[in-house]
């Protein structure tokens, strides 16, 4: 990608953001507020002091794993609303390792790793087998996983981990410290093993979309699955493999949530990352490498979103309006632009909208 | 109505589709629009259509000048457009189609909507039964479904595409004899698209002939075959000569035997078929009678139900297409964007996908072969063009010069669909290229001179039944016996 055409992609993805925040501010000054006083504290709740900009970094890092796996699939056209489910998933995996295995600390956490990433692919694997070989629909199957693995969460606190202080649905114990993931300093508590982790996934993936044979195969079948098979593509492994993949980086993620934001294992342990990346991966439409930035917009703005509560009396969800309509803007401005484009310059209108896999 | 069209300009890039376009269409008069691929037919009728603007250059309705973008402010201003493929909605009956859109927002329903259909299919002798879901009429069915529901719309001018493909000989004089009446006696300015000369002759007044985006010609009819060809392409064709193929010692590339193939409509059955390395056998048929079935069977995308399929005396029966395709099966399908292409991806992406074997893509590689096989196909085209901005013919190319250089089978449905003249034979020759190395071709046509023009043998079907017309020679084998054959009269031919 040559630099001049990043930056108009920048901005066409920035177009969105203003209109988006200026709706925000129209929703803020109509509950009485002065935009640009909310905006200041948002600010100052993500970045305030260390702590705080470590905050988002500990969401922006989860974020980024799950919305990468999210742009496999999406290049493969399948809509994987299971991502949640594999976090999850993820999450418990990681747990079981460190709540029952006895190592030194570095095997440990890359037991641990490794294990989220062996659960999370499980869970991606089976809405993709669903989906490949029985034809169930990839957005039902990982409706019904993401319960599942919400369930089997539950079932897991409540049940063999449940602490020695009696039954709670709050919380497995706490892990040993070896399980931990070592801390940059005590001050900016982020790990800088997954810092590494995040920027190694953005850029194989980068590298594997753009320059395998794998990446090729899972557009073609993401554009027309039909015509790739014909082409001698085989769709339903490419669909199951991008699932696998997809899973595997969004087991990282729930890994990431259980060893270092929550240090224990906890219903709903995912925090609706998965649902929010699915935001992030529409928003970046296929390149990976807008990820690392349109998550961090959404984790800083996650990370203010207390302040706003402590000084001026804004309720949370007004985070999540910003990024719905963030998200809403994006697709109404891409399509705009879409449209605007087939009626001026191409000679047959052609649908480039992701489409679902049908075999 | 009188359609004036004044320097219509119209360029796509580097592509200048239109180049001051200056015609009259005269009202009571049908025309005839002609020209090679990527000549700029389509281009001038989707102006017309308001399925795009011009760049420049005015239109006049009986003189008055009008303006419009959309295709249903063409409609409200008098054109309507009759799509190549029926523009209907599949869950919905043929009745439902009828009202659905402009004419229910015009308040036309229930009974006096059915009464106008039945009108309209009395006057022109279309059999359309409105409670039959649209998915069960035929092409031929839901185009004069369609037709009716641009007169209730009061259209004054009619534009077809390519009207006459994928529908029976029957529905063919059906439709003519509709569209004369309602030129000679409501006034219609009718133009007709087509690449099929037979037909243009068949049923216009007038041609007007474009070559690369300009007006070549007009010229009223009637005019032979052979002037209308000059005027499209610069010099007279000779008529198709075809070296045979020499066959005595060639092995069986593809031996099918007692194969039973069931699709929802249709079984054929006690099918038995041996075609030998480069033989060239067509299937002909109207739409649905087995023949799609045999081909799709024979490329492994539709297993037998029974009996066995052998490729070069390999056991086949029951793998999949890619255990197919490696045996050395090609697979080229009738709709090229649906079936073949992947709209999306650029012309190097499409080489890579066939080509590159290794788990890294080798971009520099793959472009240089594309521009190779760009140059010798003759695909009009960069290497970095998406496949969709490719006109018809040029999309054909790129899907040959993506078939293996040696195949054991071609398997082909409609290989020169949409196709003028001159790319039609130019596919041939490419067929022929690679059945003289070897190959052995199995392909269906609804177009019955290619059948006879380039088959040994025609398997003609009828309702999932075969009959085989052996040593077919272009001066023996007359078209009007296929004719009678593909309508079931299996037995008035053989006796």
């Amino acid at each position: 990608m040559n630099p001049q055409r990043l930056m108009t992609r920048f901005g066409k993805a920035l177009i969105p953001v203003a209109i988006s925040l200026l709706v925000t501010a129209l929703l803020v000054s109509l509950a009485g507020v002065n935009p640009l006083n909310a905006a200041t504290e948002l600010l100052r709740g993500s970045f305030r002091d260390l702590g705080a900009f470590a905050n988002v970094v500990n969401f922006w890092i989860p974020l980024t794993f799950a919305s990468i796996g999210l742009i496999i699939t999406f290049t493969a056209g399948l809509w994987n609303i299971g991502v949640d489910g594999q976090i999850t998933i993820g999450a418990i995996f990681a747990s079981a390792v460190a709540l029952s295995w006895d190592l030194p600390a570095p095997l440990l956490i890359a037991a641990q790793i490794v294990a989220a990433m062996v659960g999370g692919g499980l869970w991606g694997a089976l809405v993709g087998i669903l989906k490949a070989r029985l034809g169930v629909n990839e957005i039902f199957g990982g409706v019904a996983l993401n319960q599942i693995a919400n369930l089997a969460t539950l079932y897991m606190i409540t049940g063999p981990w449940q602490p020695p202080e009696g039954g709670s649905v709050r919380s497995s114990p706490p892990f040993p410290p070896e399980a931990l993931l070592p801390r940059l300093s005590d001050d900016f508590r982020i790990s800088p093993l997954m810092l590494i982790g995040v920027v190694v996934a953005l850029i194989v993936v980068y590298l594997a979309l753009r320059g395998t044979r794998w990446g090729l195969q899972l557009k073609a079948t993401g554009k027309n699955p039909r015509s790739a098979l014909l082409m001698g593509v085989p769709t339903n492994r490419t669909v199951i493999t991008a699932f696998i993949v997809c899973g595997m980086l969004a087991g990282v993620a729930g890994a990431f949530r259980a060893l270092v934001v929550f240090q224990s294992l906890r219903p709903l342990v995912s925090g609706g990352i998965g649902f929010l990346a699915i935001l992030v991966a529409l928003l970046a439409e296929n390149r990976v490498l807008l990820v690392p930035f349109i998550t961090f917009v959404f984790s800083a703005l996650l990370g203010g979103s207390a302040q706003l509560k402590v000084a001026l009396r804004l309720d949370v969800a007004l985070v999540g309006v910003v990024q719905g309509i963030l998200v809403l803007t994006a697709l109404l401005f891409k399509g705009a632009s879409e449209r605007f484009q087939a009626t001026s310059s191409q000679p047959s209108r052609t649908a480039t909208r992701p489409e679902v896999a049908h075999e | 109505m009188n359609i004036e069209l004044r320097h219509i300009e119209k360029r796509f890039g580097a592509v200048h589709a239109n180049n001051d376009i200056n015609i009259t269409f005269k009202g009571g008069r049908i025309y005839g629009i002609l020209g090679e691929n990527g000549a700029g037919k389509s281009t001038l009728m989707k102006i017309l259509s308001g399925y795009q603007p011009a760049d420049e250059g005015e239109i006049r309705f009986d003189g008055q000048l009008v303006d419009y973008r959309t295709p249903q402010a063409a409609l409200r201003a008098g054109v309507g457009m009759l799509q190549q493929d029926p523009l209907d909605v599949g869950a919905f009956s043929a009745l439902e189609n009828f009202i659905f859109g402009p004419l229910s927002a015009r308040g036309l329903r229930g009974k006096a909507a059915q009464a106008e259909l039945a009108r309209v299919c009395e006057r022109f002798g279309f059999e359309i039964d409105p409670e039959l879901p649209i998915t069960q009429v035929s092409i031929g069915g839901r185009q004069q479904l369609e037709i009716a529901r641009l007169l209730a719309l009061g259209v004054k001018a009619l534009i077809l595409d390519e009207p006459t493909t994928g529908i029976s000989a029957e529905q063919k004089q059906t439709l003519f004899d509709a569209l004369k009446q309602l030129a000679r006696e409501d006034g219609m300015t009718v133009l007709l698209v087509s690449h099929k000369l037979e037909d243009v002759i068949a049923l216009c007044d007038e041609v007007a002939v474009l070559r690369a985006g300009k007006l070549v010609g007009a010229q009223v009819l009637p005019a032979t075959t052979r002037q209308l060809v000059e005027m499209m392409f610069g010099q007279a064709l000779s008529p198709a000569e075809r070296p045979r193929s020499d066959l005595s010692g060639a092995s069986p590339a593809l031996k099918i035997v007692h194969a039973t193939l069931r699709s929802k409509r249709l079984t054929v059955e006690a099918l038995s078929l041996t075609l030998r390395a480069g033989e060239i056998v067509g299937l002909a048929g109207l739409d649905g009678s087995g023949q799609e079935l045999l081909l799709r069977a024979c490329a492994g995308l539709v297993r037998l139900s029974s009996g066995q399929i052998w490729l070069n005396g390999l056991d086949m029966t029951g793998e999949s297409y890619r255990q197919f395709l490696a045996a050395g099966v090609a697979f080229a399908a009738a709709g090229r964007l649906e079936e073949g292409l992947v709209a999306g991806l650029t012309l190097t992406e499409h080489i890579a996908l066939s080509t590159e074997t290794g788990a890294v893509v080798s971009w520099e590689r793959a472009r240089a072969l594309t521009a190779q096989l760009l140059e010798r196909y003759n695909v009009r085209g960069q290497p970095e063009s998406q496949i969709q901005q490719l006109s018809g013919g040029n999309q054909q190319r790129m899907l040959m010069a993506l078939t293996p250089e040696q195949p054991t089978l071609l398997v082909l449905e409609q290989p020169t669909r949409g196709l003028d003249v001159d790319s039609a034979r130019w596919i041939w020759q490419q067929l022929l290229e690679r059945r003289d190395k070897g190959a052995a071709v199995l392909f269906a046509s609804p177009d019955l001179e290619e059948l006879v023009t380039y088959s040994d043998r025609i398997l003609v079907f009828y309702a999932g039944k075969s009959t085989e017309i052996a040593d077919v020679h272009p001066q023996r084998t007359s078209v009007e016996m296929l004719g009678r054959l593909i309508g079931g009269h299996f037995d008035e031919v053989t006796a």
